[in-house]
């Protein structure tokens, strides 16, 4: 009972700020509204009992990938009246398509069932609260029968970080920067000395 | 209606997954709402995963929702970057304006 209000407060509020993150006029709110939905996604996942997931969530797509679309909303100087033009043009196929797609995920969630055999099939049981906590579990599946998959993820991680800095790095021509190895190398033969007269400069 | 099954979490992620295909065709100039629409149909599939890992008693469904936030965090830097250097050399980030590549 007490689980099912959970429930449904949770899931409420991530199909509303959902609906609020298409349907804001101000991309910093859609970002904002989007911080919402995945703080109550979280809830959901702590609901099924996977408590990594849910604090992953939490501190990456809440505290890395969402301040980041701030970051860049914020950072790039966009006309807001111009990205409301077609709004009215795109919707009828754009509703057309999303009921078309709702209605067949529906029917599907609606006739699935499990599979005869489906408990011969599972490959890593979830260990009961009193053997291992969800965490606990995880880390030992990761780091052995899905090692090769967590490294990749990592590099994954790695060519997205060195792609990015490639992508947005640019050296300005015309900036005077100060040369460490120039400067130490200098002998007293190739130094310049000059006499300052004062209040003049040079 | 007070007893949370299985059926319940995929309805929320189907309508989830819909409002995320939908906000790609209402918000057709605006890249980053795309974007953020992306991420809302990856929280869907990642909300399936864990929704079936929970009720089947099977973790590998955690491990593989795990990878699929690290490939999203990875899109989101990369896509938020070509946006970035996109913005700093045409001025504008609206989509249609995207016509460099038909020759």
């Amino acid at each position: 009972m007490f689980t099912a209000l959970i429930f449904y407060m949770f899931s409420a509020i991530v199909v509303g700020a959902g609906v609020m993150v298409i349907s804001a006029r101000n991309p910093v709110n859609s970002v904002l509204w989007l911080i919402l939905a995945f703080f109550n996604s979280a809830g959901l996942f702590l609901l099924l009992g996977a408590e990594f997931l849910a604090m992953v969530l939490v501190v990456v797509y809440v505290g890395a990938v969402a301040v980041l679309f701030l970051f860049v909303v914020m950072m790039l100087d966009i006309n807001q009246v111009q990205f409301r033009e077609g709004f009215l043009q795109y919707l009828p196929t754009g509703a057309l398509i999303a009921v078309v797609l709702l209605v067949e995920l529906l029917a599907m969630v609606g006739g699935w069932a499990f599979a005869p055999d489906v408990e011969a099939l599972i490959r890593a049981p979830t260990p009961t609260i009193d053997q291992a906590t969800n965490i606990v579990a995880l880390g030992k599946l990761i780091y052995t029968n899905y090692v090769y998959m967590f490294q990749a993820s990592g590099l994954i991680l790695l060519v997205a970080m060195i792609g990015t800095i490639l992508l947005t790095h640019r050296s300005r021509t015309g900036v005077r920067k100060q040369v460490i190895a120039d400067q130490v190398a200098r002998t007293a033969k190739s130094a310049v000395l000059r006499k300052v007269q004062s209040g003049r400069g040079i | 209606m007070f007893e949370i099954g299985l059926s319940h979490y995929l309805t929320v992620a189907a309508i989830i997954f819909t409002l995320g295909v939908f906000g790609i065709f209402i918000n057709r100039k605006n890249i980053i709402i795309i974007m953020m629409s992306i991420e809302m149909m990856l929280l869907a599939v990642n909300l399936n995963l864990v929704a079936f890992s929970s009720y089947l008693n099977d973790l590998v469904g955690q491990v593989f929702a795990m990878f699929i936030m690290t490939v999203a965090a990875a899109e989101a830097a990369i896509g938020l970057a070509i946006v970035v250097i996109f913005f700093r050399n045409r001025g504008t980030i609206a989509v249609e304006e995207v016509s460099q590549l038909k020759g």
